[in-house]
């Protein structure tokens, strides 16, 4: 077909598409589709954004990706990113058809990165801001030499996940006069960090502060900041204690290396606060995959239905579908279980059984309305947690499974077990939860990170290797606590060689 | 208001990054296994690899650490096609399996290596960067050499079948603009273009080597492999330096004799060395088969130097006399762990000639600094 002519189907089939979503209630920016060739959308699927930074590592992913799509192992239809206006991207070759579903499917996330609560501190003119990071990046590349910047962009990506995207919450705590002047400082390195003041997302700034005040709001939950007061005055009796740094364990090791490792350079600070930037403008995407990709899913059926295909574009339809929510031994899919649990409480909420219409007061014919308060106030967690039921995980067949030996066996089937082994593994993205303990350890100025142990080691080989590159940002000796096989171990690294200690 | 949108298709073909990052990290790859080189050279998997294009070597520097959970002693979360129960198997991991090897290994949680992709002529040509022949000059015989055909010249005469279409018509044409006329017409005679051919000599050049080991009891199969592997890259090295190559494998232990390759790397024999039968034998069957005149003759032996002292002094004469015909003599002695006894090498040291290379390896990773201290284009900087 002539790109013109199918240029022209296309628009016909989104302002169709654009008129039923609109129709369902669904509440999305301005949209910006464009068709790509394959290896473009590959670039941007492994950039996670198509102005970022340059980076090897970047080169790697799409290298990965591509191959897989060349060997026709997978195949990525359409990329969206969260900004306003929204872009799209459709892959060149789609069917119509295709097409169809990927617009109704990202009229769906658009959606939901506009109304979930977790999306409202995300700047959403991140495609500028990533550019502008990426021409600094490439500058510095200029100035100090292409190997040293990258060296040190090796660094940082390797700490990057280490961010703390709700330091907002303890930003609030300035409302107590009695923390006010303690946590006034932390509060100014939010701003700092340049989170929500660069990169043009000041709108949220309006948001931000809204917030504090709905806090100050007599609440029935006010003695619970009392009880932090008794801990605080308790603590501040023993003046005489050496004064702890950080006061409070970090857990935001990035803006704390940014802030506090001496030796850096000012281009060096820059791409620490460009990384964190980023991770945590792409964290609330980590955060409610399943919620998010569940809720398009849910969508683009819905609209698909209300199109008029003939039998062979309804069998395409049906077949890209089934390939998106297939499911695996090994792994949950978001697309399914997001959308399961979508449809399952939309059931819930318009037939609700006796008991929860006499208990919770549900009159029924809610669901509709249930789901998108859902959608606007909860993220994986709170959403697996809330609304994964007993029924649910029996009728997916969903379980947890471990490594014994050299099998993978399943080891739960009990539904409780299940949702809080699915919880516990979504919990701060699946990753470790490390906070800086000590700045100032020994002091000697070094670094003291503790794992907050929950149960499950770290990769040891990873921890080892790891180590060298938060030395390489801080300067100085830096030490992780964690437990290994029950034990607690402190690993060290002072630019010389590993150590490791039982304590 | 928010709901409108745009549709466009840009002209994405400046749109490089992916592939500028991409080659990066090739150029990683590449810096990761040069570094590695001494370790690649000897894994088994390239020495083994039977015609294999494409090989995998596993690069862990290039791997992306940062903090993790162990996937090993964590619980993951998967899906049934209904009636899983506890215990029920999922997978299992082939004990000792190497990355890679295990079935549908990507499937399962965890498996995160970095193995690069890599084809054996650019492996090759990454060992042998540095390598060179030393002291020598290619042998070109013009009695070797075959007459071939180049298409070189453009004539105004030909037969009709050589006839040069582009040129014909931008002769046409150039005929016809100097006229005036735009565009192309018709052809006259005088546009006619044919290509025509010269003959050139090729010149051959021939190489044989003479691979020679010791196959007494002492030498056990690690020991074989070491000199497989140096023999696996040597070849490929001197076939881009030479049209034909072609290797004699001479096995012996008190007595030698001629074998096939694959005698030569599986057989074990035993008894004692007397290694002067192998030097005895290569002279021969250089004298007989491979005259110096038209062949570059590399001799190479291998042993673990465990020889009868009473030989060592045959032994060396009959190494001069190599050294007259042949363009390299080496001789690799491994060091196996228990003999450290060496009195061949001792024998050797006596031999003063640049074509002479003596080296002791002692384990796999010697083999590399062995093919460039043999193949070492300017000897006089070798310590």
């Amino acid at each position: 077909m002539h790109p013109q002519e199918e240029k022209k189907l296309l628009e016909e089939s989104i302002e169709k598409i654009t008129a039923i979503a609109k129709g369902f209630n669904l509440d999305f920016y301005d949209m910006y589709f464009e068709i790509c060739p394959a290896d473009i959308i590959y670039s941007f699927g492994a950039y996670g954004m198509p102005t970022r930074f340059s980076h090897w590592s970047f080169g790697k992913a799409y290298h990965k990706m591509k191959t897989q799509y060349d060997y026709n192992l997978s195949r990525i239809y359409e990329m969206v990113i969260n900004s306003d206006p929204c872009y799209a991207f459709l892959l060149e070759g789609n069917s119509l058809v295709q097409n169809k579903m990927v617009i109704a499917h990202v009229l769906g996330h658009c959606d939901f990165f506009k109304n979930n609560y977790y999306f409202s501190r995300t700047s959403r003119k991140m495609v500028e801001s990533m550019a502008v990071a990426a021409d600094r990046i490439r500058g510095y590349e200029f100035k100090y030499g292409r190997d040293k910047v990258e060296t040190f962009l090796d660094s940082v990506i390797s700490l990057q996940e280490n961010v703390d995207p709700q330091r907002h919450i303890a930003a609030g705590e300035s409302i107590n006069p009695q923390t006010l002047d303690k946590n006034h400082g932390g509060r100014q390195h939010t701003c700092s960090g340049g989170q929500y003041c660069k990169g043009g997302g000041c709108s949220n700034q309006g948001g931000y502060h809204d917030h504090e005040k709905t806090q100050a709001r007599p609440t029935p939950y006010d003695d619970l900041w009392d009880l932090d007061k008794h801990e605080c005055e308790h603590k501040c009796d023993k003046e005489d204690q050496p004064k702890k740094f950080p006061e409070q364990p970090e857990k935001d090791m990035l803006l704390f290396m940014m802030e506090h490792a001496r030796d850096l350079k000012d281009w060096q600070r820059d791409i620490i606060s460009i990384i964190r930037e980023e991770m945590l403008y792409f964290w609330p995407q980590m955060q409610t995959k399943i919620m998010n990709e569940g809720w398009a899913t849910y969508w683009h059926i819905r609209i698909m239905r209300e199109l008029d295909l003939t039998e062979d574009e309804a069998l395409e339809f049906a077949k890209t579908h089934a390939g998106v929510i297939q499911t695996s031994k090994f792994r949950i899919n978001p697309y399914y279980l997001g959308l399961k649990i979508f449809e399952d409480i939309e059931k819930r909420w318009d037939n609700p059984t006796e008991e929860e219409k006499r208990k919770y007061g549900r009159k029924g014919g809610e669901g509709k309305h249930k789901i998108f308060e859902v959608r606007a106030t909860e993220n994986d967690i709170s959403f697996i947690r809330n609304y994964l039921t007993e029924e649910l995980v029996e009728e997916l067949d969903l379980y947890l499974y471990k490594k014994v030996g050299y099998d993978w066996k399943v080891v739960d089937k009990d539904w409780e077990k299940v949702r809080d082994g699915l919880v516990k593994n979504l919990y701060n993205c699946g990753l470790p939860y490390i906070v800086v303990e000590d700045g100032d350890f020994g002091r000697r100025g070094e670094l003291y990170l503790k794992h907050v142990y929950e149960g499950t080691d770290l990769d040891v080989y990873y921890l080892e290797r790891t180590l060298p590159h938060v030395y390489k940002v801080w300067g100085r000796g830096v030490h992780l606590e964690t437990v290994v096989d029950g034990k607690r171990v402190v690993f060290s690294y002072n630019g010389e060689k590993p150590g490791k200690k039982f304590i | 208001m928010s709901g409108r949108y745009t549709v466009s298709r840009e002209d994405w073909s400046l749109h490089r990054k992916g592939e500028i990052d991409r080659d990066r990290h090739r150029e990683k790859v590449r810096e990761a296994i040069k570094k590695n080189l001494a370790d690649v050279v000897s894994e088994e998997s390239i020495i083994l690899s039977d015609g294999r294009k494409v090989v995998k070597v596993p690069i862990r520097s290039l791997e992306e650490y940062h903090f993790r959970f162990d996937t090993g002693k964590r619980k993951h979360a998967g899906q049934g096609e209904g009636g899983t129960k506890e215990g029920d198997l999922l997978g299992s991991e082939q004990k000792k399996a190497g990355p890679g090897k295990g079935p549908g290994a990507g499937d399962e949680p965890g498996v995160d290596y970095y193995e690069a992709e890599i084809t054996i002529e650019e492996l090759a040509q990454l060992i042998f960067e540095d390598l060179g022949l030393p002291n020598l000059q290619q042998k070109k015989k013009p009695e070797l050499a075959s007459e071939s055909f180049e298409f070189k010249e453009v004539r105004k005469q030909g037969i009709s079948s050589n006839i040069d279409r582009k040129r014909t018509i931008l002769e046409a044409i150039k005929r016809n603009a100097m006229k005036g006329r735009k565009g192309f017409n018709e052809i006259s005679k005088d546009d006619l273009r044919f290509k025509t051919w010269d003959v050139t000599y090729k010149y051959e050049s021939n190489a044989v080597v003479l691979a020679m080991m010791d196959t007494s009891g002492s030498m056990g199969p690690y020991e074989k492999y070491i000199a497989r592997s140096f023999f696996f890259w040597m070849v490929r090295f001197l076939r881009t330096k030479y049209q034909n190559v072609q290797i004699v494998f001479l096995a012996h232990h008190v007595e030698a004799k001629e074998t096939t390759e694959e005698e030569f790397f599986t057989k074990g024999a035993s008894g004692g060395t007397r290694c002067s039968s192998v030097y005895k034998l290569a002279l021969e069957i250089i004298e007989k088969r491979f005259s110096p005149q038209d062949y570059n003759i590399y001799a190479f032996h291998f042993s673990d130097g465990d020889n009868l002292t009473s030989d060592n002094e045959k032994c060396v004469k009959y190494v001069n006399e190599l050294l007259k015909v042949c363009n390299l003599v080496g001789y690799g002695e491994i060091e196996g762990p228990y003999y450290h006894t060496s009195t061949l090498r001792a024998a050797f040291k006596k031999i003063n000639d640049p074509k002479f290379t003596c080296i002791g390896i002692k384990d796999k990773s010697d083999v590399y600094p062995a093919l460039k201290t043999f193949f070492n284009p300017n000897p006089a900087t070798t310590a």
